[in-house]
């Protein structure tokens, strides 16, 4: 099965072209409106003088970013060719940038790395790579953009590559592959290999940017290889006419795997076992369901099954506990402290969540995990333990990015303040 | 549970095209809204993509009723063809419609009517729907905004959080990670939910394909009187007022929005089935709002300012 809409995110350092390049393919994809392209030339040349058309300026969207030439936040674009639809979660490069950063990667199936050929591997462009590989992006593209300022040379592109390269080993982890990575040499401002294959550098025979991201494999392709998890959102029992009575359905949303009518399936954290009487759509009953796809099973026995629960298959559970370690990017500028307690939203489970310790503090710029104070501040990623008020079922994150996540939210602002990688059990 | 009133049977491994993965998102947003608030509502208009939610709401809820009702935020300035096809629709759902009407804010002298010829309604909704949305005590209102339809929207989140003037703050959002929505709200506040965040115009007219929805019939070719106006063409009706130079015509076309008559434009168009309209959307130049809304073309940030102050 392949899944035809794949989502991806961009990120860049300031003026590595990010914008160009997004603009870009929206025009050569001929995804650019003519109203829209009305309002990109008369703000260019607001801008630039009469005649220059900036494309960048087509992905700023709110009043403040187009007074102050900045991108404040993910900005999410749309675009379709023959083969795919796509998703772009644009993320800014500067302001709050971890935060929009792993906003950005969580749901994404591709990173794209914009590295600037003049300037090479910057430290920047190792910490977008960074963390795409901590939100386990399994594909990452490295974009070395502006090779015409280089003269298009084989030798400046080989040497970024072998640079990237060495850097990208120190990305796979413990029972962690590192992404598949493919460089792609190009110029977004002169169109060279995002859309057309570039006359300027035939030594490069890979794929042109959006080629590959018509045919790289997404995250959905392959559900049997992944043990089946289905978080309940909601029972759906009607009250009324007399042939629904008895219905009882567990609705949510298969997170991965996929499940058949009849197979035997454990419900967590209760540990309840039953069978799949049936799985019901309201475009009628299905012999068997995959990620990720909404359903309603009902059950062959009467369980207590309620929202937040989880149906899985019996062989390949996740782990059940109060107690887990997580790598949480901190997401607001009171520090997350020792201590302190927060809501946790995992899969379809709210809880409280108590921070027992903070173990250590990844530095994004070496890589290293360092010495941990008793703080986590803002746009930090550290392993944190946490004891939760209710037992959740969860994977590792390395394993499951959908039962691996969780959020953390202040119970006073009620504001989202950190995202939460579960860390694998030692 | 099928539409046709049999189970039926699917024995094929289902392929999950696109339009099927971004209806399994909305269905799992509309699950979440209706767990994790007390008092949601749904906006429907009677148009396309509100049309789309309802089935989203069937797809999520059904055999069971839906765990919210609907409203409609009644200008009293809209095309008689969608009032009459929101009150069937409703009917066939048998569902609940909230009728929310800005006439009524007018006569309660919450709002103040504009006049003149290019008076409009349009601003005078964001207050009839804050009103509605604090007398009912909602907490959750979905909506069908896409973030392909305008470049402020294209910052939104799916659960858009609203202080309680109900005012967007784009600066201030809460990161939206995986799946994972932030339904925490404070007494007062609300959450506008974008399930079809994702989805563009070609999306929703392939799904309206795909699942056989009807929709009002002012979507499709047909004959109007209508007058020219900025470059579009808006629909006549009895007590229109015209500015010097203009003149009441007859022409064929069809609508890519549904709103008010007063600032949503027609399009020159012969495409008189869904099909005729699918192809028209997949080779269009122009975006909906471009083409059809008045109220977009006042400022380069209309949309943003609409939204800050309430607006869907």
């Amino acid at each position: 099965m392949t899944l035809d809409l794949l989502r991806f995110t961009t990120a860049g350092s300031v003026d590595d072209g990010k914008s160009t390049l997004i603009g870009r393919l929206l025009y050569d994809s001929k995804q650019v409106f003519e109203d829209q392209l009305e309002h990109v030339a008369l703000a260019s040349e607001r801008r630039g003088g009469e005649g220059t058309l900036d494309l960048a300026l087509l992905t700023d969207g709110l009043r403040a970013e187009r007074e102050q030439g900045i991108t404040i936040d993910v900005a999410y674009r749309y675009f379709a060719t023959t083969r795919r639809r796509f998703i772009i979660a644009d993320c800014p490069g500067h302001r709050q940038y971890t935060r929009n950063m792993v906003t950005g990667a969580s749901t994404a199936d591709v990173a794209v790395v914009l590295i600037d050929a003049r300037r090479g591997v910057l430290e920047q462009s190792k910490r977008h790579a960074f963390i795409s590989s901590l939100l386990r992006i399994p594909h990452m593209v490295v974009a070395v953009n502006k090779m015409d300022l280089v003269d298009y040379s084989q030798a400046r592109f080989q040497e970024i590559v072998d640079d990237f390269a060495g850097f990208a080993e120190k990305l796979a982890g413990p029972g962690a592959p590192g992404p598949d990575i493919t460089y792609i040499p190009m110029s977004a401002l002169e169109g060279d290999n995002v859309v057309e294959r570039s006359t300027r550098m035939p030594w490069y025979e890979g794929p042109m940017l959006l080629e590959h991201l018509e045919q790289v494999e997404v995250a959905y392709d392959h559900p049997d290889e992944k043990p089946a998890r289905f978080p309940v959102q909601w029972v759906i029992r009607p009250a009324g006419p007399a042939e629904t009575e008895d219905y009882r359905g567990y609705a949510g949303q298969l997170a991965s795997g996929a499940l058949r009518r009849g197979q035997e399936v454990l419900v967590l954290p209760g540990g309840g076992r039953t069978r799949i009487a049936a799985i019901d759509t309201f475009d009628g009953e299905l012999e068997e369901a995959m990620a990720p796809m909404s359903l309603t099973l009902r059950l062959e026995d009467e369980l207590d099954v309620s929202r937040g629960e989880l149906i899985c298959h019996p062989d390949r559970p996740p782990a059940v506990g109060r107690e887990l370690a997580a790598d949480v990017c901190w997401m607001t500028d009171e520090p997350l402290r020792v201590g302190s307690r927060y809501l946790v939203k995992h899969t379809s489970r709210n809880a409280t969540a108590i921070v027992e310790a903070i173990e250590d503090v990844l530095d994004v710029h070496t890589l290293e995990r360092g010495e941990a104070g008793t703080e986590l501040a803002l746009n930090d990623i550290g392993r944190v333990r946490l004891r939760t008020s209710s037992p959740l079922a969860f994977d590792p994150y390395t394993a499951n990015r959908r039962t691996g996540s969780f959020i953390l939210i202040d119970e006073s602002s009620n504001r989202t303040v950190g995202a939460g990688m579960i860390a694998p059990e030692r | 549970m099928s539409r046709s009133g049999a189970p039926s049977s699917v024995t094929a491994r289902p392929q999950l095209s696109h339009l099927r993965a971004l209806e399994s998102e909305g269905i799992h947003v509309m699950r979440e809204v209706a767990a994790e608030f007390e008092r949601p509502v749904l906006l429907f208009s009677g148009g396309k993509d509100s049309i789309v939610l309802l089935r989203l709401a069937e797809k999520a809820f059904r055999p069971a009723p839906f765990p919210f009702p609907l409203m409609h935020v009644d200008t009293g300035h809209n095309f008689p063809e969608v009032i009459e096809f929101r009150d069937r629709r409703v009917a066939e759902l048998g569902e609940r419609l909230i009728v929310a009407s800005v006439q009524d804010s007018i006569d309660k002298g919450r709002v103040v009517e504009e006049t003149g010829p290019r008076a409009s309604r349009n601003r005078l909704q964001t207050v009839t729907l804050l009103d509605a949305i604090a007398e009912h005590g909602f907490d959750a209102a979905f909506g069908g905004a896409r973030r392909d339809e305008e470049r402020a929207r294209a910052k939104e989140r799916i659960f858009s959080f609203r202080d309680d003037f109900g005012q967007w703050d784009p600066k201030n959002q809460r990161p939206e990670l995986w799946n994972l929505y932030n339904g925490r709200i404070h007494r007062g506040e609300h959450v506008r939910v974008f399930p079809m965040s994702n989805w563009t115009e070609l999306d929703v007219w392939e799904y309206v394909d795909q699942e056989e929805l009807e929709v009002p019939s002012i979507y499709y070719a047909h004959q109007r009187e209508v007058f020219r106006r900025d470059d579009m063409v808006y629909a006549w009706r009895p007590g229109t007022e015209l500015l010097p130079g203009e003149e009441v015509f007859t022409e064929t076309v069809r609508y890519r929005t549904v709103g008010d008559m007063t600032c949503t434009g027609g399009v020159l168009s012969s495409a008189s089935t869904l099909e005729d309209v699918v192809r028209e959307i997949s080779v269009t130049r122009i975006t909906e709002r471009g083409e059809t809304r008045a109220d977009d073309r006042v400022s380069e940030a209309a949309m943003e300012d609409r939204k800050k102050a309430g607006y869907f």
